[in-house]
This record gives C-alpha cells, sequence and structure tokens, in this order.
C-alpha cells in the first residue's frame, strides 16, 4: 500500500498555509500528526496533489494558562495532553482520556487539532472538547472566530471549519474544585475506537450535580450531548429514581448508529449503562 | 512534478543527505534507501507496531511518518540501539524468556519496552500489557514478552 | 505470574548418553539476531534488475471478464510488463485441488491468474510488474477491466438449494465434498438416553494474519533454466515439486529457500494463485520478481478457514455416562478447493475429532462442505480441532448441567481411561496412548478448582458474574502418509535429516523440516548436540533450502518436533557412531573401548580424553593417507525417518478458562487461562510453553475477536486491521501451562507434537466459560466469536 505520488512544503506561517489552502482547494491536505491522514494516503482513499506540513507553526504549539482560559494549542500530541500538569489541573478529564487513544506511538505523533478537525464521532477528543465547554479559535483569511465546540461537530466527518480555515487551538475553561468528570469508553481491545464512551463533566454541590455535561461518542455521526438528560440531571440531588430518569431520557434522545458489529439498539442500551455509571462515579468522588 | 525533497537528519548516529520522493514514508526510506531491515511493515496502516522507530527520542510508527517529515531530526532503529547497547538489557530478557518466535514483531515490540521502561519505570504487569497492545505478535501469547519486560522494571 | 513447569511425575529415561539438552529449557542461541534486527525475511532481500508484481485483484465475488485494457498501465513510468491469464496459461497449467482417498470430493480447475470469470473478491486477474511497488500501484490504477457482474453464491446455508445458481455448472451443485459416519446405534441410544442435550454451534470465518504478509521472490536464469524461489513458507519441497509440475520444469531446475518467516500458522503451506503468477512472471521475464502482499490484499488472498455451522446432540444415561455424539457439519469453504491440500480437510477432520476424548461407542456424523463466492479456505492452525473440540465440549457442559454433575467430574467419569491404550475412538481414530485423566487431576489441582468455584459463588451474590469453562481435547501430530500421500498429493509424511562432522570439529546438520518462529532449529541443536556430543553453541542447523536439506515434508500438522526431531536423532547417532569408527581407526583401538563425550573421544575405562573431533575432522578430511587402506570415512550422513505405527500419533490436554462477564454491557474479561499438555517428551519446555501459550491466543482470537464479516454481495466488509479484530497484549490473560510426558513408542525420542493443542481447546474453554458466567440467567452463546452484541441477546437487554 504505498501513496499515490504529491508534493509537499513545510509551510512557516499561517499566512503562508491559508493562502497555500485558498489556492490548491481539495487538492491540498494539512499533515500535522499525520496518523489518519497517513493511513489514508497508504490506502490511497485519498489522493492529494500537495500536502502542506504544518507542524512548524509556533502559534498553534503550546498548553498555556491565559487568564480564565487553558489554551491547548491544535499541534499538542496526546502524549503532551497525557503528561501536562496543567491539564491535570485544569482540564482532568483529558488526562483520563488521553491513553485510550490508540496506543502510545500514534500519541507521540497525533495532534489535539487533528482528532478535533477530523471529526470521527468515535474520537475521544471531540466529545471531550464538549464536555469541557472549550471554544475552538479558528483563522481564516477573513480572519479569526470563535466556535463553541457544541457547535463545532455538524455531521460524519464535518465541522463547522470552512475550507479555507485553519483550528488555531482551543480555549478551554478552568475546572475548579466543584469539577467532577467521569470519563468511559468500551473498546473490545484497549486503544481501539469505542464501542461506545461518555465524556461527563458536572458541577457538584452536596449530592446535587448542575452544568452538567454528558457527551457520548461512538453512538451516532457526532458526538452528542444527552441534553434532555442533563437538564433532568441539573440542580437535583442525584439519587436511584434520577438515574433511572434520566438513563431512560438519554436512551430516548439519541438516534444511536450501528457499526460493522454492533447494532443501534446495543448502542442504546450502553447509552444508558454509561451513563448511570458515570452518575454514580461523579456522585461518589 | 512531484519534486524530490532535500532530507538532512541522523540516523543511527549517522548524517544522511538524500532527496527523496515526498510520498515515501520513512520505514521505506530506511528499508530501502539506508538497508536497514530491522524495523519491519506488517500493515502500513499504523495499526501493528511492527514499524515502530525512534524519532527524536519518541516512538513512532515509522508507517504513518513520512521521510521527509524526518528532516533534521535525530532516528533509531533498532540496529543502531543494539549497537549503543540501549537494548542490551531487553534483548537478554527476551533471549532468556524466548519473548519472540518468529521475530518479526520483536524490532518494534523492543522499542516499545525501551520507552515504557524510560517512561513508567514502576509499571505494573497491567501497565505492561496496556503499553505493548500496539504492538502485535502472533507467535507468542504476549505472556513471555510481557515476563521479559518485567524483568528489566524489577531488576 | 510465570510459574515454573510441573513437570514431576514421570521421569523419563533420557534419549541420549550425557543428555544435556534435550528436556531443558535451552535459550534459541540462533534466534539473537532477531532480536538485533538482523533477520532476513524475504522482504528483505534485494537482487539485481528485481521487479515488483502487485496484482490487479477482482473487486466482486463473481464476474465474467469481458476485456481487458492495458495500455494506459503499460505507458506509466518504471513499468516492466502487464500480463494476464490467457498469457500466463501459456507457461502455467490449470490445477484441480482434490485428493482421492476423499472419496466424491470434486473441485474446478484453477488458474494462477483468472481466465473468463473471476470468483471471489480478492482474485488475482492482472500482473502488473514495475522497478518498485509505488510505481507498480501507479500503473494499477491505470489497468481498465470491463466485466459483467454474476450472481454470487454467499450463504452456506442455501448453496445447495435449488433456486442458488451454481458457481460452476459442470461439477453439477455446489457440494465439494460430503461424508457421512454412522457407528453403533445412534438412534437407539438416544431414543432411550435419559438425558439429552443439543445445540447448534456457529464459527465464523477467520484468517490468519501472520504479521509478515505472505511473500516470494522468484527468480529464472535464463542462461541455465534454472528457477529460484526465496519464499516465506512452510514446505519448501512441495513448492519445488508445485512449481516443476505447474511449469514443466525439471525439478533439479527448482531450487526453493526458506529465509527467515514471519510467522505462518499454516497460511504459508499452501500454494496460491498468486504464487504460480509470480513464478511465471520471473519465467516470462527473465529476472527476479518480488510479491508482498500489502496488508489489504491479505485479507482477501491469504486463505480464510472456521466456517461452519454445527448442529450437535449428546445422549448420557442417569448415572452419567456419555452414550452418543451425534452432529451435521455445514461449512463453507471459497469457489475452489485450495491447491494442493484441498479444502474439504478441515470438516473432515471435524468428524473425525468431534468426542475424541471420551469413551462412548455410539457416533453419527454428517459433513457437507460447500463452495462460495468468498475467499478460499484451507489448513489453519488446529484444523478442525478448535470447532470438533467446541462442539464436544459445549454438548459436555450442557449434559453435566441437566445432569446436574459438576462439569470436571463429569468429564472425569467419561474420558477414555489411562490405562485403556491402545484403543480406537469411536470414529475409528486409532490412539496409541493419552493421558485424560493425569491432566484433568493435574488441572484441577492447578487452578485450585475447588478455591475458585466457591469464589465465583461468593462473587454471584454480589452481582458478579465469574465462569469457568473446560475444555478436553485430542490433537493429531506426527502423521503419517496416511493423511496426505494416500490421497495422491505429493506432500512427504518422511523427513530427512543430514548430520556432518566440519574439519574443525562443529556440527551442521541440514533438515527437511523448517523454521517459522516456533523453535524448531532449537531443540534440533538440542538434539544434535547431545546425539553426537558437542557443545550446542557447536552446532549449526541448517533448514529451508531443497537444494541443501534432505527432501522432506516441511512444517504442518506438529510434525517437526516428532518426525524432524527423530530424523535429526537418526542422523546424529549414526554420525556419532561413524565418528567413533574413525576413531578406532585413528588410535587403533577397538571402537569397543571408546566413547564420545562432549567433543572428545574418551577411553571408556578411565574416563581419559584421548582424541578431539577437531583431531576427528583434520585427519577425517585432510590426512586420509594416515588411515588403513580398506576404511572408508564418512563423516557426513543422512537418515530419513517416518512414522508408520500409526495415522497419527494422538496428543491430549485439557485447558480452562476463567472468565468475568459484565451483564450491563456484555463485555468478557479474561481473568486467568490454564493449560495440561501431554505431547510426549517435551524437548524443551520454555519452546512448547510459549507455542501452547500463542496458540491459545490465537484460539482466543475465534471466541472472542476474529470475524471475517460479508455482505449479501460477497464483498468482505473488514479487510483492514483496524475492524478486523486480533488479540493484543491488554486483553490476553496470564496463561499457566503445565505438562504431562507420555512418550510416544513410535521413535526413539518419544516426542509428539505440540504446536496446535492451545488453539483447538482455547474457544471451547472459553465459550464454556462464558456460558458457566451466565448460568443464573439461563441464556447460552454457541455463536463464535462470542460478542459483546450477542451477549446482550442473550441476556435480553436488546
Amino acid at each position: 500500500m504505498k501513496a499515490a505520488a504529491f508534493d509537499y512544503i513545510k509551510a512557516q506561517s499561517i499566512p503562508e498555509v491559508l493562502a497555500l489552502m485558498r489556492e490548491h482547494g481539495d487538492d491540498a491536505r494539512l499533515i500535522a500528526g499525520g496518523q489518519t491522514l497517513l493511513a489514508t494516503l497508504n490506502m490511497r482513499l485519498s489522493e492529494p496533489q500537495l500536502v502542506i506540513d504544518i507542524t512548524e507553526l509556533a502559534e498553534l504549539k503550546g498548553i498555556e494558562l491565559s487568564g480564565e482560559y487553558l489554551w491547548v494549542g491544535a499541534l499538542v500530541t496526546h502524549t503532551e495532553i497525557e503528561n501536562a500538569p496543567l491539564i491535570k489541573k485544569y482540564a482532568p478529564i483529558l488526562q483520563a482520556a488521553a491513553p485510550h487513544i490508540a496506543h502510545r506511538a500514534i500519541r507521540n505523533l497525533g495532534t489535539w487539532g487533528g482528532s478535533l478537525v477530523y471529526g470521527d464521532p468515535a474520537a475521544e477528543w471531540p466529545a471531550c472538547s464538549i464536555a469541557v465547554n472549550a471554544t475552538m479559535v479558528v483563522r481564516g483569511l477573513q480572519g479569526e472566530r470563535r466556535i463553541p465546540a457544541c457547535n463545532f461537530f455538524v455531521d460524519l466527518y464535518t465541522t463547522a471549519l470552512a475550507p479555507d480555515e485553519i483550528l488555531m487551538g482551543t480555549e478551554i475553561p478552568l475546572a475548579n474544585a466543584k469539577d467532577v468528570f467521569s470519563f468511559q469508553e468500551l473498546a473490545r481491545r484497549h486503544g481501539d475506537y469505542a464501542v461506545a464512551g461518555l465524556a461527563a463533566v458536572a458541577k457538584k454541590t452536596g449530592q446535587a450535580l448542575s452544568d452538567c455535561n454528558f457527551v457520548f461518542f461512538s453512538v451516532a455521526t457526532t458526538p452528542v450531548a444527552a441534553v434532555q438528560a442533563q437538564n433532568l440531571v441539573n440542580g437535583q440531588a442525584v439519587n436511584a429514581e434520577l438515574i433511572t430518569a434520566a438513563v431512560a431520557a438519554a436512551r430516548a434522545e439519541i438516534e444511536t448508529m450501528e457499526d460493522i458489529t454492533n447494532s443501534a439498539a446495543a448502542k442504546s442500551h450502553l447509552v444508558g449503562v454509561l451513563l448511570e455509571r458515570a452518575l454514580k462515579k461523579m456522585l461518589a468522588d | 512534478m512531484n519534486p524530490k525533497i532535500p532530507l538532512d537528519m541522523i540516523v543511527n548516529g549517522n548524517r544522511v543527505q538524500a532527496q527523496i520522493e515526498p510520498r515515501r514514508h520513512l520505514v521505506d526510506f530506511l528499508r530501502e534507501d539506508l538497508g536497514l531491515k530491522g524495523p519491519h511493515l506488517g500493515c502500513e496502516q499504523g495499526a501493528c507496531g511492527a514499524c515502530t522507530v525512534r524519532v527524536d527520542g519518541q516512538i513512532v510508527r515509522g508507517c504513518l511518518y513520512l521521510a521527509v517529515q524526518a528532516n533534521g531530526k535525530v532516528v533509531d532503529t533498532v540496529e543502531g540501539l543494539t549497537a549503543q547497547g540501549a537494548l542490551t538489557e531487553l534483548q537478554d530478557a527476551f533471549m532468556r524468556r524466548n519473548a519472540m518466535q518468529c521475530g518479526f514483531c520483536s524490532s518494534g515490540m523492543l522499542l516499545s519496552a525501551a520507552e515504557l521502561i524510560e517512561q513508567q519505570p514502576q509499571a505494573t504487569r497491567e501497565q505492561v500489557r496496556e503499553w505493548i497492545s500496539g504492538n502485535y505478535c502472533r507467535c507468542t501469547g504476549y505472556h513471555s514478552i510481557v515476563d521479559a519486560i518485567m524483568d528489566v522494571l524489577e531488576a | 505470574m510465570n510459574k515454573p513447569n510441573d513437570l514431576a511425575g514421570l521421569v523419563l529415561d533420557p534419549v541420549t548418553a550425557d543428555q544435556r539438552y534435550i528436556g531443558e529449557s535451552e535459550p534459541r542461541h540462533s534466534a539473537k539476531r532477531l532480536l538485533e534486527g538482523q533477520g532476513t525475511y524475504v522482504d528483505d532481500l534485494q537482487f539485481p534488475r528485481m521487479g515488483h508484481v502487485v496484482y490487479w485483484r477482482s473487486p466482486v465475488a463473481h464476474m465474467r471478464i469481458l476485456q481487458i485494457h492495458t495500455a494506459a498501465a503499460r505507458n506509466m513510468p518504471g513499468v516492466l510488463a502487464v500480463v494476464d491469464g490467457v498469457q500466463m496459461a501459456t507457461i502455467c497449467k490449470p490445477w484441480v485441488a482434490t485428493l482421492s482417498h476423499l472419496a466424491g470430493m470434486k473441485s474446478a480447475p484453477q488458474h494462477a491468474l483468472a481466465i473468463e470469470r473471476a470468483c471471489w473478491q480478492g482474485e488475482p486477474v492482472v500482473a502488473v510488474v514495475a522497478d518498485t511497488r509505488a510505481q507498480a500501484e501507479d500503473a494499477l490504477q491505470l489497468i481498465e477491466v470491463e466485466w459483467e457482474e454474476l450472481p454470487a453464491v454467499v450463504s452456506m446455508l442455501t448453496a445447495l438449494d435449488p433456486e442458488t445458481p451454481l458457481i460452476h455448472p459442470e461439477l453439477g451443485d455446489n457440494l465439494c465434498f460430503s461424508r457421512t459416519l454412522d457407528v453403533g446405534q445412534v438412534d437407539a441410544q438416544f431414543a432411550t438416553a435419559e438425558i439429552v442435550a443439543e445445540a447448534t454451534f456457529g464459527f465464523g470465518r477467520h484468517t490468519g494474519v501472520t504479521l509478515e504478509p505472505r511473500c516470494q521472490i522468484a527468480d529464472y536464469n535464463r542462461g541455465d533454466g534454472r528457477l529460484t524461489v526465496y519464499h516465506s513458507q512452510q514446505a519448501p519441497h512441495m513448492m519445488q515439486d508445485l512449481y516443476c509440475r505447474q511449469f514443466g520444469l525439471a525439478e533439479s531446475d527448482v531450487h526453493v529457500i526458506c529465509k527467515d518467516v514471519g510467522g505462518s500458522f499454516g497460511i504459508k503451506v499452501h500454494a496460491y494463485p498468486d504464487d504460480f503468477a509470480t513464478v511465471g512472471l520471473a519465467i516470462l521475464l527473465g529476472r527476479p520478481i518480488k510479491f508482498v502482499a500489502d496488508r489489504l490484499e491479505s485479507f482477501t488472498s491469504d486463505i480464510h478457514a472456521r466456517e461452519h455451522q454445527v448442529k450437535g446432540r449428546i445422549a448420557v444415561n442417569k448415572q452419567g455416562d456419555i452414550l452418543a455424539f451425534e452432529i451435521d457439519d455445514l461449512t463453507a469453504i471459497g469457489p475452489y478447493s485450495m491447491f494442493p491440500r484441498t479444502s474439504a480437510i478441515e470438516g473432515n477432520q471435524v468428524v473425525n475429532l468431534v468426542g475424541g476424548p471420551y469413551k462412548h461407542q455410539h457416533y453419527r456424523a454428517q459433513l457437507k462442505v460447500v463452495f462460495q463466492n468468498k475467499t478460499p479456505t484451507c489448513q489453519y492452525r488446529g484444523v478442525g480441532h478448535p470447532i470438533a473440540c467446541a462442539v464436544t465440549e459445549g454438548l459436555v457442559d450442557l449434559a453435566a448441567e441437566k445432569l446436574q454433575m459438576d462439569p470436571l467430574a463429569f468429564r472425569q467419569r467419561n474420558v477414555i481411561p489411562d490405562d485403556a491404550y491402545p484403543c480406537s475412538g469411536a470414529s475409528g481414530i486409532k490412539l496409541e496412548i493419552l493421558s485424560h485423566e493425569q491432566c484433568l487431576r493435574t488441572i484441577e489441582k492447578m487452578m485450585n478448582y475447588t478455591e475458585l468455584r466457591q469464589e465465583q459463588a461468593a462473587l454471584r451474590k454480589k452481582g458478579i458474574y465469574r465462569g469457568i469453562g473446560f475444555a478436553a481435547l485430542i490433537e493429531l501430530t506426527n502423521p503419517s502418509a496416511a493423511f496426505y500421500g494416500v490421497g495422491g498429493a505429493r506432500i512427504a509424511s518422511q523427513d530427512g535429516a543430514t548430520a556432518r562432522l566440519d574439519p574443525s570439529g562443529v556440527v551442521s546438520i541440514m533438515v527437511g523440516v523448517g523454521e517459522q518462529g516456533q523453535g524448531t532449529e532449537g531443540i534440533y541443536a538440542q538434539i544434535a548436540a547431545d546425539a553426537v556430543g558437542v557443545p550446542i553453541t557447536d552446532v549449526r542447523i541448517i533448514t529451508g533450502d531443497t537444494a541443501v536439506t534432505p527432501y522432506g515434508g516441511g512444517t504442518w500438522a506438529s510434525r517437526g518436533a516428532g518426525i524432524g526431531g527423530e530424523a535429526v536423532l537418526l542422523a546424529a547417532q549414526a554420525l556419532q557412531e561413524n565418528i567413533l569408527r574413525l576413531a578406532g581407526a585413528i588410535l587403533q583401538r577397538d571402537t569397543a573401548e571408546l566413547q564420545v563425550r562432549r567433543s572428545q573421544i574418551i577411553d571408556k575405562a578411565t574416563g581419559q580424553a584421548v582424541l578431539p573431533f577437531s583431531e576427528i575432522g583434520r585427519i577425517g578430511y585432510f590426512r586420509t593417507d594416515t588411515l588403513p587402506n580398506d576404511f572408508k570415512v564418512d563423516l557426513m550422513v543422512t537418515r530419513h525417518y517416518a512414522q508408520r505405527d500409526y495415522p497419527f500419533i494422538f496428543t491430549n490436554g485439557v485447558q480452562a478458562s476463567y472468565v468475568e462477564v459484565d451483564i450491563d454491557t456484555g463485555f468478557v474479561t479474561l481473568l486467568k487461562h490454564w493449560a495440561v499438555e501431554d505431547c510426549g517428551r517435551v524437548l524443551n519446555p520454555m519452546l512448547v510453553d510459549e507455542q501452547v501459550r500463542g496458540a491459545i491466543v490465537q484460539g482466543i482470537g475465534g471466541v472472542l475477536y476474529e470475524e471475517c464479516l460479508y455482505d449479501d454481495s460477497g464483498l468482505l466488509r473488514n479487510g483492514n486491521m483496524a475492524d478486523y479484530l486480533v488479540p493484543m497484549a491488554n486483553e490476553m490473560p496470564d496463561i499457566e501451562v503445565a505438562h504431562v510426558q507420555t512418550p510416544t513408542a513410535s521413535s526413539q525420542l518419544g516426542a509428539k507434537g505440540a504446536g496446535e493443542a492451545g488453539t483447538a481447546g482455547a474457544p471451547a474453554a472459553v465459550m464454556n466459560a462464558i456460558n458457566d458466567a451466565l448460568m443464573p440467567f439461563n441464556v447460552k452463546v454457541f455463536e463464535q466469536p462470542i460478542t459483546s452484541e450477542k451477549i446482550l441477546r442473550a441476556l435480553g437487554k436488546i
């Protein structure tokens, strides 16, 4: 499986990247970690004429505390997230999720931004970015704009990114002492795409959870928040009845999609199982 | 039409300069142009780990890494690391525990194990299994490989 | 943690004097280079003027080939040739893969490159040869094939229905082979038995996924008409024979060489159409041609295996004696039986092996092997054993449950007793000597069975569902010529070894059985070192070269240790005798006074060293002028060995699996696995144990993870490493292995085979463990692979 021929350029600046993207359109692909792109190219599922390497762009790197937000640049690797003290403190669910992403060698190269813009509903970062209320900062020739994560994932492998825009990174509100979370991924083998997964974040006061984000992945065409279940739980003391009601609501509201070995019915069932386990865990923390 | 890209990098301690087609991945370049047959190709989609090599001190899937991306970087394969003595303890443990059969996964398995020992020197048996679960072995039952890595961790 | 092997009990007599290596966990000295990146696999070889071939393979399950347009491809950079089936057929004959002793078996002629029709997705049709693989793939995209899609036969359940189209109309139906076996009075037994249990067992088609894909380099020298093939293969002499006959070459003009092989497991013991096509290209172009299957083409072109649906039932009396088994096995192969070992063997073995460990007298079996427009199937590690064992052991557990008898106790009551041998099984298999009872006792101790059951019961009360599953098994090894030779296949069941003392006093051994990682060369070195009387570091083993080694059968049916090993022993013993004779001639002494010990000739009476091997070598090769005129020096001897006492030397074992089933998610966690294996004399416990473990993990793949999923039009949906799931380290349990050693009397070595038993028993053990875990819910799952989806359905959660 050898890739078809292409040209390669290592971009030195954002304006250069944007100009190249405008010029080549669909004939060009950006390469960051390349862990998804290169498998696609090796299998000739995609045959771009130009590959634009963006790994030199300093503005896309770094994990930094910036006022009220944690900045995670698009080029930050999964391994960097796995190890960063700032992530552990201010976005701990990401550190819980990172070891589930593929395997170490892939995490050493694969990037936060790459996963987000690819928009695979089975991936961890899209769901996690919604769960932490991240804001995507994107830049195009028109300038910069901000897109909340909950609006970013539009359809299967489709994000709100315009064809001539590049993701710079994300601003993530800082987790504090009240934050509780649960990250679960059911996969047949460690590192595989999940059969079903849940990134759950909330604020806890006593026995009650609020500001709930229950974001499921690998069950539909995009990561999907169980909004009705969130509304049911917000502000309420978590008890057995509430859990039962939330589980029923989540199963009812999410239209699940089958995959090669798991039916939509199985995914719906697992949605409920994951939510129940998440609520119990967050209650106990 | 698809101009070749200049490459200047260090491979196993030696400076390598070349002009190559950008489409070629790192392992093909290492194997075919430099004659380094240690890294192997098992799937070319990043799933099996047979192609694992080290770039700037970290393990990567050499089939999911363009050779041109290695420009300016330091690349190590199992041959170079063996010559440096960086894998001796692991190799001895693998021999003692019979942690290889056909040997096709061994290069990748050793490089993965070496990074684990460096990053998680307190790893438990379960953590070892989790770490090497990106390296496919069809011959052993993984049990002896885990034993060998634990031998080195516990030494 | 790794426990030392429990070899207590029968301690076997040594095979040789001063035995230092046989029976010991000697490391594989010749394998160290594999850890240093210094292996030589076929893809590592580069030859001048070498071309790379890629194959245009049918993208659909069944097509009529109308027109092939190659002009655009030919013009692409680096392209050396584009060849289709018509051109290939001018030099390569078609073949039909049947065996005459499988009565009634039929299959259609098959070409190296398809002509007129392609009958499965992945069948090679056009060959594109270029300077590099990338260039060949570039040109491949410009090959245009006009085709007419034909109806595909994709369901084995309807393959024989009158409405189903015939894949090969000239054969009359889609039936490759059928067989019925009826022993005793099955109907009467089922009619009167107090306990009858039945179930339908399903087995998903799956494949080998060797980490090193299939590959070869074929080179034809026009100057001397000699074909050389470097092949990642298990049976080089078989391939030599086939290349001769398919291409009309003389045997002495065909040279097959196996270098390091990156895993085989039976996938690489068959003769593939692309093997012949690659050789044909070398002949047509007069240059080396390299073929390396990439992973995507491996999934549709490597043989598949194990697609079966078996209806089974068991009859038991109320005391708990198994009276009868009955099965009806339907299995699906490809559109052609696979060359040359045929695709009917797997089903045939299921018939022979069901009920194997047990002493019932009544057995009936029906087998139907049907063609499909899917990838051809053939022997893959275990070959029918995993199916037969799962069916048998699944029925045994059902019966034990109905009887309310402990499943281990039920097995202990019903296995053939250890003192009953030799005897025959109900299916007619001849059993030399097995140790079921001893193995069952051993595993009971190993796993602390009573405590484990207590733990299971305590956890059940807390809503944690664990299960224990057993699998008693037999495995056929060390085959005689009754396996293939009798059916007309030119596959050797004998094997040979040449032992040579080199001038400096070291030893070279050339053997017809080769190495694919299991440690064959290691155990041969052990045997040779002990039998000749040299340190193991003075032994060089050479395998896998038809021009160098004696004519042999290669690796299959777990024969390497028992048959190849015996040949090595015989040759090494003969060499030692000749060394002694030469020593006698040099020293002018009676050989009865002399003995070999550790590279020295010693005086038997005093123990004094009197002549080193280096002198034997120097004089024997360079100073024959100093020897008596009539003395013949013979420091290189060849011996052959065939196992002729039984059709097979059966082994036996038992495995146990301990699992936890999450009844909310349907996910299964493998907590632990145990195996007791009796493979006769264990030549190297460390090597055998990891063989057993690797085989078990391969079996776990079949029961939990692996399946080739086809859609309704016969297209493989998951032919890549992300969607076809092979077992990886995280999900595998620690596997404890112990041995009982009951040697075979058919050889001096007493070694039986061990390579496949792990795969035979693991699916049964894990399936039974899952069903044991689910016992409180009164549900069972018998369809492999057992996925969370199937468990959730069985539990009624979806």
